[in-house]
């Protein structure tokens, strides 16, 4: 693989909040490289989106935000405002997860793709207007020149959230930041939107980070996985690896309690407990109170991301017994 | 519906809404205690004076028919002479009227020049120092009744620093301005307190939102976020105030031209309250209620243009 795209370096979100700061994302680095297809997947609260929004520096003021995000070796958040709005949305765009809150509603969906072209490209009114229209047809939607002059609310759901993909790959960004783009869509909807975004990545050689709670998404979709649990990454490579081969005892149990393909009569396991109050710093692993593989040091000693294999590491004391109990 | 349909139902709105007025404004007249024509009259009101003004002015017929005539006069424009004048009421309020006009819109302009930018300031900077001292600065303004504003107004610019004058209206454009300055600045403080304190709500409400955000994730420059995404947005509530309040800035003129002596509708209304001159009560009250409705069919219209989704 050659030099990644996006490298995320120990990343810390802090939120301060009238009832004390709560550690959001607490030391998550993972890479992307270019044209690759990369999962987050944890429950809610496990600070994925936080960690999505907090690539292109798109957190408010209430967030205090470390470590390195470099996007073609730059850190994004330490260069100058001018040069970081030159790479969002026009070489990482986003995709959020409620099309209807965010498209502007008083804005026709024209203008919404134009305002995209006029920060990002050099042409003239009627070319960008062909370059829209052309966004529209990309991304699914018929009679794309009448759609263009609509508002957001004589849209269905499903054609909000490709209109919305549609403005994200106006200016051809090298990079789509995706958070849960599907959660608010039904299924049909969802599966066509998942589809929709992986021809897209191939066609225009894209990456892609997609963050979901679905594992079945990530199976479907993504080349590698990063799960994260209490705004931390507990384990991540490739899908393949991860899924068949869990390292972090989180991991595996979050695949157990999911429904498996073919054996229809299975029990799920669920995992018993909540996931912890991230208002405190936790000393050792996160997820140490709801483990079934618990020793003693995982109360205290929190456990480092390391390799297990290729391209494969997590951040587990019990790596070795998972892995046993898996096989 | 189509935003032409929309339009058009919404004018059609007006008919009514005028028709209302006009009968509004006539059982008023006629709930008022006393009777009118011997006020008009006074010392000089004998028995048979009374009765020959009752006759001329159609009193003595049934109120459906004086009704009738009211609105037939009201359609053809005529509206009955001032007593206390003694010329046609329209003429007299043609006078007065663009004063009031004159001075309304520079209240309005004065407001929203300074309440807008604040509210954007206070907004941005929510709860640090700039916001408590603008919102603190206009609660004192929202506080203050208007007669006083406008008697400190006087003491300080007309008679000791001698920068305005102390009432009057001039001749020329330039002058006008020059004299309204100061009742402006009266009658434009605690609607630019209104004003700035809905905005700054509204801007509050939409800064956090979701397409504000996706609007910057697109690399959109920050006045361009600021000014098409933000502030476009929080304008569609507070246009909706401005229209409404009209009717009670209109309400403030008439205090505001008493105390700065200013020749506008505002004052007229009052000395013809006192002269009991009815037919100015009555045409004014009409020609107001009609602005102010005009003032909400504006108001809708700007709306419609702000926000699609309304006439839809």
């Amino acid at each position: 693989m050659s030099a990644p795209l996006l490298e995320v370096d120990g990343l810390h979100v802090t939120f301060s909040t009238p009832r004390g700061p709560v550690h959001a994302v607490d030391g998550v680095s993972f890479s992307v490289g270019a044209g690759e297809v990369l999962g987050i997947v944890g429950e809610s609260g496990s600070g994925k989106s936080v960690t999505l929004r907090a690539i292109p520096r798109l957190l408010h003021a209430n967030a205090a935000v470390s470590g390195q995000v470099r996007w073609r070796g730059a850190d994004l958040h330490a260069m100058p405002a001018e040069q970081l709005r030159k790479i969002r949305g026009g070489q990482i765009a986003v995709v959020f997860q409620e099309p209807m809150s965010a498209l502007n509603p008083v804005l026709p969906i024209g203008l919404q793709i134009d305002e995209v072209l006029t920060a990002h490209t050099t042409l003239d009114t009627p070319a960008r207007r062909k370059r829209a229209t052309e966004l529209l047809g990309l991304v699914g939607i018929a009679s794309a020149a009448t759609r263009l002059g609509q508002f957001p609310h004589e849209f269905s759901g499903g054609m909000r959230q490709r209109a919305m993909i549609a403005i994200s790959l106006a200016a051809a960004p090298a990079l789509l930041l995706a958070d849960e783009p599907t959660t608010a869509l039904d299924v049909t909807i969802q599966d066509q939107i998942l589809k929709l975004l992986l021809r897209l990545v191939a066609e225009l050689d894209m990456a892609l980070v997609l963050v979901t709670h679905d594992l079945g998404v990530i199976a479907e979709t993504c080349d590698r996985v990063a799960v994260m649990y209490a705004g931390r990454l507990c384990e991540t490579g490739s899908v393949h690896d991860v899924f068949l081969r869990p390292r972090h005892a989180y991991t595996s149990a979050l695949l157990r309690s999911m429904p498996g393909e073919g054996a229809a009569r299975s029990m799920l396991v669920p995992i018993p407990g909540q996931p912890p109050r991230v208002d405190r710093q936790i000393p050792g692993c996160a997820f140490a109170p709801r483990c079934t593989f618990v020793e003693d040091r995982c109360a205290t000693e929190r456990p480092r991301l390391t390799p297990q294999g290729e391209g494969h590491a997590a951040a587990c004391h019990a790596a070795a017994r998972v892995a046993e109990a898996a096989s | 519906m189509s935003r032409g349909t929309w339009l058009i139902s919404r004018l059609l709105q007006m008919l009514p809404t005028f028709l209302l007025i006009g009968i509004a404004v006539f059982v008023l007249a006629r709930l008022l205690p006393g009777n009118a024509v011997e006020a008009m009259l006074g010392e000089r009101g004998t028995d048979e004076a009374v009765a020959r003004l009752t006759a001329r002015l159609g009193l003595d017929k049934s109120i459906f028919a004086q009704l009738m005539a009211f609105l037939e006069g009201v359609m053809s424009g005529r509206l009955g002479d001032s007593l206390a004048f003694r010329i046609p009421v329209t003429r007299l309020i043609g006078e007065r009227l663009p004063v009031t006009m004159m001075l309304t819109g520079l209240a309005v302009a004065f407001a929203l020049t300074a309440a807008v930018p604040l509210a954007f300031v206070a907004a941005l900077n929510a709860n640090r120092w700039p916001d408590l001292l603008i919102r603190g600065v206009f609660q004192v303004g929202l506080s203050s009744p208007i007669f006083y504003v406008g008697l400190v107004l006087l003491t300080v610019f007309a008679a000791w620093l001698r920068l305005f004058p102390v009432g009057g209206y001039g001749d020329t454009l330039g002058e006008h301005i020059y004299h309204l300055f100061l009742p402006a600045m009266t009658l434009g403080l605690s609607f630019a307190a209104i004003v700035m304190r809905n905005l700054r709500a509204s801007i509050l409400g939409v800064i956090h939102a979701e397409y504000v955000d996706f609007a910057r994730a697109k690399g959109l420059r920050g006045s361009v976020v600021l000014l098409r995404h933000v502030m476009r947005n929080a304008l569609i509530a507070t246009v909706t105030l401005v229209g409404l309040e009209i009717g009670s800035l209109l309400g403030g003129a008439v205090i505001t031209e008493t105390v700065f002596a200013v020749p506008g509708v505002g004052r007229l209304m009052v000395d013809s309250i006192f002269a009991r001159d009815y037919p100015v009560i009555q045409a004014l009250t009409l020609v107001l209620a009609v602005f102010v409705s005009l003032a909400f069919l504006v108001t809708d219209i700007v709306q419609m243009w702000l926000d699609p989704r309304v006439g839809r």
